[in-house]
């Protein structure tokens, strides 16, 4: 594909993402932060953003579909219980799940 | 509570390099090496992780551009994949306490917005004084903007390879980094929102794929939202 071609693709998204951003600034101009809306379209974010994760972990289109689903649960349990050993500490919970994953990646497959 | 500029500027660095810095900076050289794949520029390719600034949009970019589709129906693509800006920024800007800033200032607010400031943001500002919100916002997402850009351009080129378990080991750690930082979450609704999300995703990825996320919300949060208002746990008075 011609350069300009691939620079028109760039700049579209980026403003066909910008869409949605922009939307958001003037719906949420329009309603009580207080109300029930507002709420719900709260909620809609965490089922959206929680679905996504679920997705990536459970049905991932990345290479992580190569490893079996049981390692990756077991790494999520792992991360889990490494986390709340260290006192919540997000980066002890994130270093023992990716290590625990690369490491049964390498050793079961 | 955090508060003053100082303690506000080092808390949102320090959230940013402790992890989701690095996060987007291996993420995104992913990114960077697929763009290159489907025939971007380097400039390309880091102009689309500044600009465009979601993931899930760029890889849909990438991918139909590699299978050759034609320019509209990408960018249809890459906005969908996208679509979930809307109700993030939605219930975001009020978080911000902005009270009067003028219109340009909230786009640029919401265009630096990401999945990684959003979830960290919304764990963090109940322990921030809500006047100082907006600089922790802006300090933590520029930084991770950074990264992400530094990734992209590095991953490009093919200037870092690691060997193929380490990939898969830095792959996983985004979405478990979410996991984690969303377990934090409070509120009845919420949780069940996210709980009803997980649930829904499976059906309507297979039903509706290019769909799924919006379905998702939609069901998963009303589900969720409808529970939390009129389920009581009967203890509760």
């Amino acid at each position: 594909m011609p350069a300009e071609s691939l620079w028109l693709i760039v700049l579209g998204c980026a403003a066909a993402t910008f869409v949605w951003r922009a939307l958001g600034v003037v719906v949420v101009r329009r309603i009580d932060p207080q109300g029930g809306f507002f709420q719900w379209v709260t909620c809609v974010s965490y089922a959206m953003v929680a679905g996504l994760i679920f997705r990536m972990i459970i049905m991932p289109e990345s290479d992580l579909a190569a490893v079996s689903l049981t390692i990756r649960i077991a790494a999520v349990v792992i991360a889990f219980a490494a986390y709340y050993l260290f006192k919540r500490r997000l980066v002890a919970g994130v270093v023992a799940g990716g290590l625990s994953l690369s490491a049964m990646a390498a050793w079961i497959g | 509570m955090v508060s003053g500029n100082g303690s506000v500027v080092r808390k949102a660095l320090l959230d940013a390099l402790s992890l989701p810095a690095f996060i987007l900076f291996f993420t995104m050289m992913g990114f960077g090496s697929l763009a290159r794949g489907a025939g971007f520029g380097a400039d390309m390719a880091v102009v689309a992780s500044l600009l465009i600034w979601g993931l899930p949009g760029q890889l849909a970019m990438v991918e139909l551009t590699s299978t050759g589709q034609g320019i509209a129906a990408i960018v249809f693509a890459c906005s969908l994949a996208n679509a979930r800006f809307l109700p993030m920024v939605v219930s975001f800007v009020p978080m911000l306490a902005r009270g009067q800033a003028s219109l340009p200032r909230r786009l640029l607010d919401a265009q630096l917005l990401s999945i990684n400031s959003w979830a960290v943001c919304m764990r963090e500002f109940p322990h921030i004084e809500p006047a100082f919100r907006h600089r922790y916002y802006v300090t933590f997402a520029s930084s991770i903007l950074f990264a992400a850009a530094m990734g992209t351009l590095i991953g490009y080129h093919g200037a870092i390879l690691l060997p193929a378990v380490m990939v898969l080991g830095l792959i996983f750690v985004s979405p478990l980094f979410f996991a984690l930082v969303l377990s934090a979450v409070k509120g009845r609704a919420e949780r069940f929102s996210m709980i009803f999300g997980c649930a829904t995703v499976i059906v309507a990825n297979s039903l509706f794929p290019a769909f799924d996320l919006l379905i998702t919300g939609v069901v998963g949060g009303s589900l969720g939202f409808a529970t939390g208002k009129f389920w009581k746990p009967r203890n509760a008075g």
